[in-house]
This record gives C-alpha cells, sequence and structure tokens, in this order.
C-alpha cells in the first residue's frame, strides 16, 4: 500500500486529508494522479493543476518519479510560509 | 547540532532565543536575529489573523537541510530557526531565525538566505482571516526570484 497525504488549499478542495492506494498499475507521479482522477472523478480540476507540487518520503519529485509500496506521497499547492 | 530547528504552536521569546545562542559562547562575535511578524494589511485587504499549516516531517527536514547549505557557504556558528502553526493574530511572532558568527558579514547573510530559502522551499501555508473572509496565500513569484539570486 502508498499512503497518500494532501495538504492547504488541496485538502479542503478535495475534502481529503489522507487515503491509502494498492499501488499496482501505478508506477508514477502522474499515473498517481490519473488513478486519483479515477477514483474521485470531481478531483479532475484540483488534481490536474499544475502549480502543484509533490513529494515522496519528503522529497520533492517530479511527475515521471517511480513510486514504490511503503511510499508516503504528498500533494500541495506551492509553500507560503515564513 | 541538535535542536536547530523548531516547529511549534506556543510563542517565542527573542531574549531567550539569543541568550541561548550566547550562552557559553564566547568566539562568534555576531547575532544577528529576524522575526516575522502578522500584517494588518495584505494585498490592499485587513487581514484578522492568519491560520498557519505545515507538514510534519518535511518540514524539518528541509529546514535542515537549508541550515546544511549556509553553513557550508558561510563561517557561522550557532542557527535557530522557530517557525509557528495554527492561529496567529495580528502582530504576533510567526517566524525566528537567529544566526552567530565570528565577523557579522557571514551571520547577515546566512540569515537572509534562510529566511529566502525557507519562504520558497518549506511546506508550510498560509490562510488568511480577511474582510472578505478566510484566503490560502499565492505563493508570490518575487519571493521565488529573491530565493533564486543565491544560486
Amino acid at each position: 500500500m502508498i499512503k497518500i497525504v494532501f495538504f492547504a488549499a488541496l485538502r479542503e478542495q478535495l475534502g481529503c486529508s489522507e487515503l491509502s492506494l494498492d499501488p499496482t498499475n501505478i508506477l508514477t507521479i502522474n499515473q498517481l494522479k490519473q488513478a486519483l482522477i479515477e477514483h474521485q472523478p470531481q478531483w479532475q480540476t484540483f488534481i490536474e493543476n499544475n502549480a502543484l507540487l509533490s513529494a515522496i518520503n519528503h522529497d520533492m519529485v517530479d511527475g515521471e518519479h517511480l513510486i514504490k509500496s511503503g511510499d508516503e506521497i504528498a500533494f500541495f499547492p506551492p509553500v507560503t510560509g515564513g | 547540532m541538535k535542536n536547530e530547528v523548531s516547529i511549534q504552536q506556543a510563542d517565542f521569546s527573542l531574549a531567550d532565543e539569543v541568550a541561548l545562542l550566547e550562552r557559553d559562547n564566547e568566539i562568534d562575535g555576531a547575532v544577528v536575529t529576524f522575526i516575522g511578524r502578522v500584517r494588518n494589511k495584505n494585498e490592499g485587504l485587513t487581514v484578522t489573523a492568519l491560520t498557519l499549516e505545515h507538514y510534519p516531517g518535511m518540514t524539518e527536514k528541509l529546514l535542515e537541510k537549508i541550515i546544511t547549505t549556509a553553513k557550508e557557504r558561510w563561517n557561522i556558528g550557532r542557527v535557530k530557526v522557530i517557525h509557528r502553526i495554527g492561529r496567529l493574530e495580528i502582530g504576533e511572532q510567526i517566524v525566528f531565525v537567529g544566526i552567530t558568527s565570528q565577523h557579522r558579514q557571514d551571520a547577515f547573510a546566512a540569515n537572509e538566505f534562510i529566511m529566502d530559502y525557507l519562504k520558497v522551499k518549506a511546506p508550510f501555508w498560509k490562510k488568511e482571516l480577511t474582510e472578505n473572509g478566510e484566503k490560502w496565500l499565492a505563493a508570490k513569484s518575487s519571493d521565488s526570484k529573491k530565493a533564486e539570486q543565491w544560486s
């Protein structure tokens, strides 16, 4: 299984802070996004937002990055701390 | 060095933090501190409060990485970064960066570097409570440009 977490505006848009998925047939971040849209079609606009950032196990990654079982994947908007 | 990063709801005291940076530290002649606070106006709207959210675990890792980079780049001694989370009212302290160095130039530069990178790299998000309701802040390109100047 993989754990997926969402933060800030994205978390509110999806109405979801985390979920778990069986990563069978999911190889990359981009494929995971497609799987999430199939899982919840109403998430499409928010998941396909180009500004969205992604991290695996607390490291920033791009859409082609490979996912493996046990990973924690995060999606979030550009950061605004400080 | 341990305890260089603290993500906390509680307020912090400038005097206490400076005392920790200075305690038993006879080699550093410079202490540079920065405090970021909640402003009452942003983008023309009156702000009444902020709520800060972060990604626990990743935030600490990112900040530690930024501190490591600063130590490689400048000759600095002690470092402390505090960032508050949760609801903060106008005038409350949000962030603290404190650095010591033998001479002032290194601490000044490293402090600005850490703040600039924190703003564009560390996974914090601000939601403003304004006269028009709640609003997640959008990232500013001026912040990205500022951080790029260090590369």
